[in-house]
């Protein structure tokens, strides 16, 4: 019982890391039509930011309480703002050419990772975090990283905050609008073009936010972090349905309960074997996703 | 452009080649023959002026080269058969589509314009499809085409022509039937105090209880703002067009008075492929569809058969 719960609350913790990632770039597919393959980078971006801050050069930021705080909240801005200049500078001049799109954020997508090692090195670097989420509690005799509920938590907000910014704001009604007909949004005399910017910068967000807690989950960072965590990302992002934030959330807890569980009951690494099947049996069945949107 | 109007109508041979935002300069001296419309009178220059429009999509050539003018006050129609060209036409005014020439609103060109900047400078649209937003409630896709800034949305005016609309504000939009969306459509460009509406097949699709509806509800609109009207449904052009222009492969073929038009059995044969205009006001019998090949009595075609649609 105690294996099931430990395994249920980390599988959870990682599902709630997928979220971080894939809500925004669920968002920013459904209702840009990008791949954005440089969200990873994104990721780290935050999850270097966060670990700068930390590492004290950043004033009144630190390893711990408050300061730890300032560190996430530095290291999201970081992510955000990065998110911003890409879409900006890398997708809008390439709005009318998907494919260089695609391989402009492929690009980016190495460039980063590379950047980071160049700067900083290859190899991970320990990320220090608040002594109080480095230990573990007890529940139905399980011993459960607190780091994990942190991250759970974290996704259950940004999913929430996500949630009412789409149904109680204009700009939400404009993306929710533009995920389904984007030229209808303009026709209405509607810049679309900032509601994409603006996806772009909550999605980064979103992601940046993911790298620094994932900080913690991981207890390091490492420049491909980001990048190996994408795939999953995307794979959520199919099974949830395109521009599907529910379908997202519920995919993300799928995937990360099926990797934990066949990694501890079968042998470590057919985990990620294991979401590629359910994915495709997800597809055979319900070629649109979760949410019937399409892939 | 102050073209004078026009006291009959004209059916060009071959369209101008490059007609010019003011009267080509081929333009006889005595005649108006290959200028568009000017049919809101001597004094009232057109609202919309539409020269030389071309369009293509994907290397194929779909706007060949468009002219058109729509009046100041009351509706003008675009007619032409199906694959003639309204709709490219629509959505080269609006920016949807890549295209090249003149498109003046109230005189200031606009051909460069984003479409969104052309749609807050007061055209309202609605699109051959609806444009609906179906995952959205019929408020929601009503508050999206409000214009912060520009002034109270006009939501009195919409609920009192479409009091159901008010009645169905949290309904999902996608599961109205298809009358009721096209009302939403309408409403979204009745709501700001556009300068012009332009209405893509209104009544395309639906049973003829509502297209009489959606009739009356465009002719109360053009009491108040200028209407471009793309229809099939001869029996809605002639009661609501002053005015028309036709296309034919891409070009402006002819443009007059509706009446004029309508009037004309072989003029609508030819332009339009209907065998007759029709003379009455709706009944089946009489609503002529154009874009047939010519069927001698039009409520024989099927596009008439698909009123029937939707309730």
């Amino acid at each position: 019982m105690s294996t099931v719960v430990l395994l249920t609350l980390t599988g959870l913790g990682l599902g709630a890391l997928y979220f971080l990632v894939a809500s925004g770039l669920s968002l920013i597919f459904g209702l840009m039509d990008v791949l954005n393959f440089a969200h990873g980078a994104l990721m780290s971006a935050g999850a270097y930011g966060t670990w700068w801050a930390a590492s004290g050069h950043l004033p009144g930021a630190g390893s711990g309480g408050f300061g730890f705080v300032l560190a996430v909240v530095f290291g999201t801005a970081v992510g955000t703002l990065a998110a911003v200049l890409l879409e900006l500078a890398v997708i809008r001049p390439l709005y009318t050419r998907p494919r260089e799109q695609i391989l402009a954020t492929v690009g980016v997508g190495l460039a980063v990772p590379a950047l980071l090692s160049a700067i900083w090195g290859a190899d991970a670097r320990p990320f220090l975090g608040p002594e109080a989420l480095a230990g573990t509690f007890g529940l139905l005799g399980a011993e459960v990283p607190l780091n994990g509920l942190v991250l759970i938590a974290a996704a259950v907000v940004v999913l929430v905050a996500l949630k009412l910014f789409l149904g109680r704001t204009r700009h939400g009604l404009v993306v929710r609008a533009g995920v389904e007909d984007r030229a209808m949004v303009t026709a209405l005399g509607i810049d679309v073009r900032k509601a994409f910017t603006l996806v772009f910068a909550i999605g980064g967000a979103a992601a940046a936010l993911g790298g620094a807690i994932g900080g913690l989950y991981f207890g390091s960072v490492d420049p491909e972090q980001g990048t190996s965590l994408l795939i999953f990302a995307f794979v959520v992002v199919v099974m949830g349905g395109m521009g599907s934030l529910t379908g997202a959330a519920l995919a993300s807890v799928a995937v990360g309960l099926v990797q934990q569980f066949a990694n501890y009951y079968t042998s470590a690494g057919l985990g990620d074997l294991a979401v590629v099947v359910l994915l495709a049996a997800l597809l055979l069945v319900r070629p649109r996703g979760l949410t019937g949107r399409l892939a | 452009m102050n073209t004078p109007a026009e006291p009959h109508a004209h059916t060009f041979a071959t369209p101008p080649a490059h007609p010019s935002a003011e009267l080509p300069a081929h333009t006889p001296a005595k005649s108006s023959a290959h200028t568009p419309a000017a049919p809101a009178g001597k004094t009232a220059p057109p609202l919309l002026t539409v020269r030389d429009l071309r369009v293509v999509i994907g290397g194929r050539h779909i706007l060949h080269g468009v002219d058109l003018d729509v009046a100041a006050s009351g509706t003008t129609a675009l007619l032409g058969r199906n694959g003639a060209g309204k709709t490219t036409t629509v959505r080269g005014i609006l920016g949807l589509v890549p295209r090249t020439g003149s498109v003046r609103l109230d005189g200031e060109e606009t051909v460069r314009l984003a479409t969104h900047a052309l749609v807050r400078r007061g055209v309202g649209y609605a699109p051959e499809d609806r444009g609906v937003f179906a995952a959205l409630t019929v408020a929601e896709n009503l508050r999206l085409a409000e214009r912060p800034g520009a002034g109270e949305p006009a939501y009195d005016l919409v609920h009192e022509l479409f009091p159901e609309l008010k009645q169905r504000a949290r309904q999902a939009a996608g599961t109205l039937s298809g009358g009721q969306q096209q009302m939403v459509a309408i409403a979204r460009t009745l709501l700001n105090g556009n300068r012009i509406v332009i209405a893509d097949e209104p009544t395309k699709g639906l049973a003829p209880k509502v297209v009489t509806e959606v009739t009356r509800v465009l002719e109360r609109a053009a009491e108040a703002v200028p209407v471009l009207l793309v229809e099939q449904n001869l029996a809605v052009v002639r009661r609501l067009a002053r005015h028309c222009a036709v296309l034919a492969d891409g070009r402006t073929a002819h443009h007059g008075p509706a009446a004029e038009l309508l009037a004309d059995p072989d003029a609508t044969r030819r332009l339009l492929g209907v065998g007759r205009g029709g003379h009455g006001t709706g009944t089946r019998a009489e609503r002529g569809h154009t874009g047939t090949t010519a069927p001698e009595h039009t409520a024989a075609h099927p596009a008439a058969r698909t009123a029937e649609a939707d309730a």
